[in-house]
């Protein structure tokens, strides 16, 4: 084993004449896609406004960015993970399992998630989370029964939207958007449109129609998008009937090509969001391996600079971009500058 | 239907030669649509290669020219003594900038209603740029300074026609009113379009901020991961050839190796972005997001292209030369490198150039070992630092461009893939080069 180490490194450093390998001195960063762009922002501000260099941030999703997380501490790892959603129990534990056991969790602010259709396409300018789930949902309510969806065009179910065929394109399951749109979308739709209920009256137990009301259909008519934003983009520029779900940011920065609907009657904005108004929301997080802060220069500096006012507050940059700032950002801060942890403790 | 057949073969005699029977007219035709098939197989290629070529350099061109506002600055020790005892020293900066600029305007009679808001819309992220030039020129503190800076992305867009005032929604990001002041900037001569050397020499930038991106850094990124490959794989790849090919005796054993070399030849890259996640960055502890091992992985993948490519020039050099060699006494190793190796080197060098290209061009690895993503580091200072700092490569540099959400980005990446095309091309035509000039026929 050991000889097959030295030997892998040699071979490694064998390009290198000086051939020592030095400690890393940037913070490395890796996560969720939806907050790679706030994360790259402040990347590029903090090499600019402090003496260290500027941290490499990587994107990939926030499932993927925590299962590296969690891989171990030591410099091979990385330092941060940003996240579009809440690290989950399951998680935690992989990562106790692997001797990451300090974990800080960052909240940064919120972000909200629009339904947006081509400008010229039809008038798709109303939502309500019903909508979308009869539109998309395996099972749906119809005629007080439980049928696998049937519908074809949004005005089968709702003579207000427009009779075009239904085309939806959702982000997939290894994005943190999905869980979003899943409970605050499909989910409310799902209870409100009375199937839920329909199916637990059909002898399901409630976790499992939750399950149930959280499958979308497969014929096609509802697509998962695994890329990003501008994937979405694509697919919506090719189809007038296309509804995409994107972020917020990514809607403003491209308002000359979408329209965005309204969801339960509330505009999505910054603040709308900010009040809680627009229901289709979520926090946006990073969180900092404890372990770390000490042995890679800046790391705390990185995860306090992130937060500072001037920063993440209204006004700064990150707002500027589309961040809904969190209302309690002093809290994180103070939870930031005492690396405060996971679980209480600190 | 036989006897048809029959009849017509029994005309044949006596017929001329001169006029054509229905067979050979038959034949002559089926000789014509196949010509037809290949011309227009051809033209079909061209086409799309026309339609590639043009649709790159159309998206692509504007990535190279930017809006330049010139404007001449002072700025005084206490500004930046107060400027640097904030946390957020690049926005003061930004004030500072923002506050002569207006001044200038006024000197100038131009009595535009505009706010800070509008000017930072227009002109972008100014603050950096103005901490950076004065961290590095502190002499210049105190007298005027004559700076050319870049206007936003959207005014970009506006001059160069991909923005119009219809298209043009109010935003945090630009205002239907703010191309008034543009209009009057671009009178009065601040504003113009000139070459962008920030997007030839140039860093990553933040998503906000997409005129300082630029490709110089991940060029650099590149280089040193071709260093690494060619290095390691040109003398590796050729060893094993060399003795595989001259001087392994042929059995079961060197049957299973060259079997597998061809197989590694078709393995997916992204295959070996696994393996050099595992076993440099996890097992050897080698630094995450380096060009060092971009290369190794690379060398993983360009190892069995330079091998076949080896072996097959190896090959093509005549037994008589090698003969004759041995038959004046030379030993099997010098008859090898004294006169097959030379003769083979061509066909070497044209295959380890391929090889190279094609590993310059290649994505998939690089994702799994941290090289994909917002890498600015800026140059390196040292050839260890090259090596061993984190770095971008260009294909990863125009994807993470391509997946931003502001169209400028995308502008950018078929900028990127100009400038990618353009190493491409040069590497290609050196290896035709190469192959004319030394190629031997016998």
């Amino acid at each position: 084993m050991s000889l097959l180490k030295t030997t892998v490194s040699a071979a490694a450093l064998a390009a290198l004449a000086a051939g020592s390998a030095a400690a890393r001195d940037n913070v490395q960063v890796a996560g969720s896609s939806t907050v790679l762009p706030y994360a790259s922002i402040v990347a590029e501000l903090f090499g600019d406004n402090t003496d260290f260099p500027t941290p490499v941030v990587e994107s990939g999703g926030s499932s993927s960015g925590l299962k590296r997380f969690c891989e171990g501490v030591g410099e091979n790892t990385i330092d941060v993970a940003n996240a579009s959603r809440a690290i989950r129990e399951k998680e935690i534990k992989a990562c106790a399992e692997n001797g990451v056991t300090d974990i800080i969790e960052v909240r940064i602010g919120y972000d909200g998630i629009v339904f947006a259709s081509q400008q010229s396409g039809p008038a798709f300018t109303e939502f309500q989370p019903t909508d979308i789930f009869n539109a998309i949902g395996a099972q749906v309510l119809k005629d007080g029964e439980i049928v696998a969806n049937p519908h074809n065009s949004w005005a089968e179910f709702n003579s207000d939207l427009p009779d075009a065929e239904i085309a939806m394109f959702i982000p997939g399951t290894k994005h943190g958007t999905r869980e979003v749109f899943e409970e605050k979308v499909l989910l409310v739709g799902c209870e409100e449109t009375g199937a839920m209920k329909a199916m637990m009256d059909g002898g399901m137990s409630e976790d499992d129609a939750e399950d149930a009301c959280l499958d979308v259909r497969t014929d096609g008519k509802s697509v998962d998008i695994d890329g990003d934003y501008t994937e979405t983009l694509a697919r919506i520029d090719a189809n007038t009937n296309g509804i995409g779900v994107f972020g917020l940011a990514f809607y403003e920065n491209n308002t000359d090509k979408l329209k965005v609907a309204t969801m339960g009657g509330v505009a999505p904005s910054t603040e709308t969001i900010a009040s809680g108004e627009y229901p289709v929301s979520r926090p946006l997080y990073f969180y900092v391996k404890k372990a770390h802060i000490g042995v890679i220069p800046g790391l705390k500096e990185y995860a306090q600079f992130f937060v500072a006012d001037e920063i993440a507050g209204p006004g700064g940059p990150l707002s500027n971009y589309g961040l809904v700032s969190d209302p309690e950002l002093a809290e994180v801060q103070s939870a930031v500058a005492n690396e405060k942890v996971m679980g209480g403790g600190s | 239907m036989t006897d048809a057949t029959l009849n017509t073969g029994g005309d044949r005699p006596g017929s001329s030669l001169a006029t054509q029977d229905a067979r050979t007219k038959r034949r002559n035709r089926a000789e014509a649509r196949f010509k037809a098939y290949g011309l227009t197989a051809i033209l079909i290629g061209i086409f799309f290669l026309v339609v590639l070529a043009v649709s790159i350099i159309r998206s692509g061109s504007p990535a190279f020219t930017r809006t330049i506002v010139g404007v001449e600055f002072t700025i005084t020790q206490p500004q930046i003594d107060a400027a640097e005892g904030e946390l957020f020293k690049t926005k003061a900066y930004q004030t500072l900038f923002i506050d002569a600029l207006k001044q200038q305007l006024d000197a100038r009679g131009m009595e535009m209603d505009f706010d800070e808001d509008s000017i930072e819309r227009l002109l972008g992220k100014v603050g950096s740029t103005l901490r950076e030039y004065y961290q590095a020129n502190p002499g210049e503190i105190g007298t005027p300074v004559s700076f050319e800076l870049a206007a936003s992305s959207r005014v970009d867009g506006y001059l160069n026609g991909r923005l119009t005032r219809d298209s043009v929604k109010d935003s945090r990001f630009l205002m239907a009113a703010d191309l008034d002041l543009v209009d009057a900037l671009q009178e009065a001569g601040i504003v113009r379009s000139s070459l962008n050397w920030t997007f030839i020499t140039g860093t990553d930038s933040g998503v906000d901020n997409p005129g300082g991106a630029g490709i110089g850094a991940s060029v650099v990124g590149s280089f040193f991961m071709m260093l690494v490959v060619l290095v390691l794989s040109l003398p590796i790849g050729v060893a094993a050839s060399i003795y595989l090919e001259e001087f392994a005796p042929q059995n079961k054993f060197t049957d299973l190796i060259e079997v597998n070399i061809s197989n590694l030849a078709a393995v997916p890259s992204i295959v070996f972005g696994i393996l050099g996640l595992a076993v440099f960055i996890q097992f050897a502890h080698l630094p995450q997001s380096a060009p060092l091992v971009g290369g190794l992985v690379l060398t993983l993948m360009t190892l069995p292209t330079i091998i076949i490519s080896t072996r097959a020039s190896l090959r093509a050099v005549p037994p008589s030369i090698r003969d004759a060699a041995l038959g004046v006494g030379a030993s099997k190793m010098q008859s090898v490198f004294h006169h097959v190796l030379p003769l083979a080197m061509p066909g070497i060098l044209t295959g380890t150039i391929i090889g190279l290209a094609q590993a310059l061009g290649e994505t998939a690895p690089l994702l799994l070992i941290g090289m994909v993503g917002f890498v600015a580091r800026g140059y390196p200072d040292g050839v260890v630092s090259g090596f061993m700092d984190p770095n971008s490569a260009m294909p990863a540099q125009i994807y993470t461009w391509a997946a931003r959400a502001d169209p400028s980005f995308y502008e950018k990446a078929w900028g990127g893939i100009i400038v990618l095309l353009v190493f491409l091309l040069t590497m290609n035509i050196i290896a035709i080069i190469l192959r004319r000039r030394f190629e031997r026929r016998w």
